[in-house]
């Protein structure tokens, strides 16, 4: 019940912050604001999260050995479940997902004018589909957060949106919806297919798993939950929405898009993609790996090229998010402990970066950088913050983003080394185009004439916790690893074709000790 | 084997002669009711014109008439020779009397600010229910006949029933017109298929079709015709062209009730001609339902993209509905007429029948005081916020038709990808993912314009607030989310037909 009742509770607390608007048009904010963090301490102190059982290497198929599993009957007929389980990968999801709530929620605080009470209802209710897409194992269940997000989430961007919302409302809903109209087709297909074999419809991941669909159809449906997870990632080429919907979405959408949708992607490939066809994965990955690093290079470049702060930042996601999708199509042990960073860290920066670019629109009127210039001599905490955001996004090493890449990048060699050397130029073009945007916006010929405000307490709270996370990931990031580590231990054995029963088999042994000194040399 | 089938038949045909028995009468107890009904409502209409009383009269009626459904359902299963009283035939005709006391609320509530001498509506739109009744029932082209002629002639007085406006009449000619051929297309089908056949009893018909082989041509020629008739009907491409016309010219509630029951009930006994005539054995029938499901699919979405009417627009929408719909049809031939595909079909009309009645109703309450329709989506901008409740039901419905998930329309989809996905027809699902793709981009832009916040409120005040109307809105909203998120009780039901 923790987990139905995580959700729960950002349900009702995005009704609660909608009434509340007719009480006072701040209140809202306050309630959004405490549901969150109450949902938080709840998962924290409700979970029995001790160590012991984090460590303990779960069976992907086996639901007894996760965290926590709830399992209710919902529709019997088509063997659909209500199902949510929880392990350390999901456990790391939903905490991201909250602190980036809290932040999206300051993100908000005076941005969002109109209709508060409406606003944070939406953005409650996104995080719960998050949440749900995290967290649940029955795919329909999975299929039905991950469409359900979608609304309060368009309706953010829609009614709370700039000048091209109608515009970038729509695509992103299309995209979105398209890919999943697909995936709903493989989801089906392998449910039918699977009854087939066993006599009974089934939606659980763990009846799933063990499914005997081969040949060609299994590498369609690969592809089908493939290309629903890559709109979302977003990857080359079906990235053109996110820099649409982030340009145009409010500054806490944008967080909300940057720091935590785009990370359902990665986790689909991470929990569906590859367990559920492991053949076809291995097959498809040179393809796959290809378009992470053409997404690297080619989000760099086009960051390169924008006058829009936002769209810059947006495109940068498409570049670091390409380290996500090679970090998966690596998969062994050590890239994939970096895709996990590279999604927990990148959610921090990336927020930051959006909320800096609402704060510079709030306040200028405009994302264009060619206006702007000498910012630093206004603002100089707001400066300081880009500054320290976007060498962090690029890769300085002591931060979070940094390890992720490396990490990614070493487990890639062992691979593909030709795709790492590539990859890794993308990490010199991003140097140039994070400075030249700080140059261009912060420094320079200050204009005389504007008075702005500086960054005040609310906004300076919420970037330390940001930098705090980021510089704790970049200089002790041990912890999360030990997290993702026995569970990126049991989704490897499934393709590896090992014995599930056996966790410390010792390819894996090799790899996490290698991560471990990797976490070593960082610090 | 001969000897027996048509000894069978004759068995079959003979009760025309034989006198019906009392259980007999008491199952098609909700036929007899709405008939007395009727003829009550006519007499009470004689004596006294009252909007109101005529009104509640006919709901009064409906309700006995769907109170009479347990007493019928108390007997077991009863075949005569016109109808059959089945759990098939009675879930419909439950699902028919909502409509039909659905759509008296939203007609009252319409035509009370509109016109002087509304009494007469309510007697054509019971005669109408009473032939879907009919529709919904029947085992015998006669009876098919029948109730789809009671349905189509109530149906031209109910278009053209307002007594302003030209675009009334208009439709009412048009489809006048046109269903009228396509009624006497449909009759001559029939006759050439008796005139091979020799049977007019669905049974009778499959039977023969499976056993003799002469008269392949009169067989073919008289399907074809059968198939243009009931593409008419139920406005699949390329028989739609009166579709769009038709619904925008209807007055609202009938629109509705036009795109609800008439489609509905000529589906569900298709379904039941196919199921029983064993159609679904013959592979150049289930090709060509194929085709114009795709047809349908396609075009009626991609034709809906352009639309600034919402009545038009979501007379494309149906159009492409009926497309998915045949796909359950042709996975049932694939699986030689499985269980399957009759649920899948029965649940997908349930759905669309809630959901195209939602959004008719909120249609309908925005017009309701009495001035012109409000059917432009630009009608609708900014109704997030002046009218939260009405925006509200009008987005559920809307993404239900798109198939999101939590509400009916999800799992309607659901059943029509499984079942083509079951009879591996893969084209099908195709062109099923690419219309429901483009149908996201024309339901999102009315719900995009809704959200706009521009101070000219286009839709103003009521004078009257259509208590009765909203809570039809809402109960069709609550509906469509109930069917969207505890489907279970609705699958254990339908899963038992035939």
């Amino acid at each position: 019940m923790i987990l139905v009742n995580l959700i729960l509770i950002l349900l009702v607390g995005g009704v609660i912050a909608w009434i509340a608007e007719r009480q006072h048009p701040g209140l809202p904010r306050w309630i959004a604001l405490l549901v969150i963090l109450f949902d938080l301490a709840y998962l924290v102190a409700a979970a029995d999260l001790s160590w012991d059982k984090i460590s303990v290497v779960p069976n992907p198929s086996e639901a007894a050995t996760w965290l926590i599993h709830y399992k209710a009957e919902w529709i019997p007929r088509f063997g659909i479940s209500f199902e949510l389980a929880m392990d350390g990968l999901s456990l790391l999801m939903v905490v991201l997902t909250l602190v980036l709530g809290a932040i999206s929620v300051s993100a908000s605080w005076t941005d969002i004018k109109q209709r508060t009470g409406f606003f944070e209802a939406n953005l409650l209710w996104t995080l719960a589909g998050v949440l749900g897409v995290f967290l649940a194992l029955d795919l329909f269940l999975f299929f039905l957060f991950w469409e359900v997000m979608l609304v309060p989430m368009y309706l953010i961007i829609a009614i709370w949106g700039h000048e091209g919302k109608g515009y970038a409302s729509m695509k992103f809903f299309i995209f979105t919806q398209v890919s999943g109209l697909m995936m709903l087709f493989a989801i089906l297909a392998l449910v039918v297919l699977n009854q087939h074999n066993t006599g009974e419809y089934s939606f659980s991941y763990f009846d799933l798993l063990g499914h005997e669909v081969t040949g060609d159809m299994a590498y369609v449906l690969m592809l089908g939950f493939f290309i629903a997870f890559l709109v979302k990632l977003p990857g080359f080429p079906v990235h053109t929405w996110l820099p649409d919907a982030h340009t145009q979405a409010p500054t806490a959408g944008s967080v909300i898009l940057a720091g935590i949708l785009l990370k359902t992607g990665a986790y689909g490939l991470i929990r569906f993609v590859v367990p559920l066809f492991p053949n076809e994965a291995m097959t498809f990955s040179p393809i796959a790996l290809a378009l992470g690093a053409i997404g690297i290079i080619y989000g760099a470049i086009l960051a390169f090229g924008q006058d829009d702060f936002k769209r810059l930042i947006a495109y940068s996601s498409v570049s670091h998010m390409g380290f996500v999708l090679l970090g998966v199509f690596a998969w062994n042990s050590l890239a994939l402990q970096g895709a996990v960073m590279q999604m927990v860290a990148h959610g921090l920066s990336t927020a930051a970066l959006f909320m800096i670019a609402g704060s510079l629109q709030e306040r200028l009127h405009t994302r264009d950088m060619s206006k702007m210039g000498g910012l630093w001599q206004n603002m100089p905490r707001m400066g300081a913050m880009a500054m320290f955001f976007m060498l962090a996004s690029v890769g300085l090493p002591g931060l979070g983003n940094f390890v992720a890449e490396f990490m990614v990048l070493i487990g890639l060699f062992k691979v593909a080394p030709w795709m790492a050397i590539i990859s890794a130029l993308g990490l010199i073009v991003a140097a140039v185009y994070s400075l030249i945007m700080i140059q261009r916006a912060f420094q320079g010929k200050p204009n005389e004439g504007l008075q702005l405000a500086d960054y005040g307490g609310r906004e300076m709270l919420t970037m330390a916790v940001m930098i705090v996370g980021l510089v704790w990931l970049g200089l002790y990031p041990q912890p999360v690893l030990d997290i993702a580590q026995p569970v990126l231990d049991g989704l490897t054995s499934l393709v590896d074709g090992l014995a599930v029963t056996l966790p410390a088999a010792p390819p894996e042994l090799a790899d996490s000790s290698s991560a471990n000194q990797i976490a070593g040399v960082s610090q | 084997m001969t000897a027996i089938s048509t000894a069978t038949n004759t068995v079959m045909n003979t009760p025309l002669s034989s006198p019906i028995s009392l259980v007999e009468l008491q199952s098609i107890l909700p036929l007899i009711v709405l008939t007395l009904v009727i003829v009550l409502l006519m007499l009470v209409i004689a004596f006294r014109r009252t909007h109101g009383l005529t009104a509640g009269c006919t709901v009064v009626g409906l309700l006995l008439t769907l109170a009479s459904i347990p007493m019928a359902m108390a007997v077991d299963e009863q075949q005569m020779s016109l109808l059959t009283v089945d759990r098939y035939g009675m879930f419909f005709t439950l699902l028919m009397l909502g409509v039909a006391l659905a759509s008296t609320l939203l007609s009252w509530e319409y035509l009370r600010h509109r016109q002087e001498r509304n009494e007469e509506f309510y007697l054509l739109l019971l005669l109408a229910t009473l032939g879907a009744l009919v529709l919904v029932l029947a085992n015998h082209v006669v009876s098919l006949l029948l109730g789809m002629e009671l349905l189509g002639v109530s149906l031209y007085a109910m278009i053209s029933y307002p007594d302003r406006g030209k675009l009334p009449l208009e439709a009412a000619i048009k489809y006048l017109v046109l269903s009228g051929c396509a009624s006497a297309v449909l009759l001559f089908g029939f006759a050439l298929i008796y005139a091979a056949l020799g049977s007019l009893s669905f049974v009778g018909i499959g039977e023969r079709l499976a056993t003799s082989s002469d008269n392949q041509v009169l067989i073919l020629a008289g399907t074809a015709l059968v198939l243009t008739g009931v593409g008419f009907k139920l406005s699949v491409v390329p028989f739609h062209m009166w579709t769009p016309d038709v619904y925008q010219g209807a007055p609202l509630p009938v629109t509705g009730f036009l795109a609800t029951v008439s489609k509905g009930a000529i589906f569900v006994v298709l379904l039941r001609l196919f199921m029983e005539a064993q159609l679904y054995q013959y592979n150049t029938l289930l090709i060509t339902l194929g085709v114009l499901a795709v047809a349908s699919m396609l075009v009626g979405n991609l034709l809906a993209l352009q639309q600034q009417n919402i009545k038009r627009l979501l007379s494309y929408s149906s159009i492409a509905h009926f497309g998915y719909l045949l796909i359950t049809l042709v996975a049932g031939g694939i699986l030689s007429g499985s269980k399957f595909a009759v649920e899948a079909a029965s649940y997908y009309v349930v759905a669309y029948v809630v959901t195209t009645l939602a959004a008719f109703a909120v249609i309908s309450l925005l017009s309701s005081n009495g001035e012109d329709e409000k059917e432009d989506v630009a009608d609708l901008t900014g109704l997030f916020w002046h009218r939260p409740l009405h925006a509200g039901l009008l987005t559920l419905a809307l993404l239900s038709m798109a198939g999101i998930p939590l509400t009916a329309g999800f799992i309607a989809k659901l059943y029509v990808f499984t079942s083509g996905i079951e009879g591996a027809l893969w084209i099908l699902v195709g062109a099923l993912v690419l219309g429901s793709a483009i149908g996201i981009y024309y339901y999102l832009r009315v719900i995009y314009v809704m959200t706009l916040q521009e101070d000219n409120k286009v839709i103003g005040g009521i004078s009257t607030k259509p208590w009765l109307g909203e809570a039809v809105a809402l109960s069709l909203g609550v509906l469509v989310l109930w069917l969207g998120v505890f489907p279970q009780p609705l699958m254990v039901y339908i899963d038992k037909f035939f």
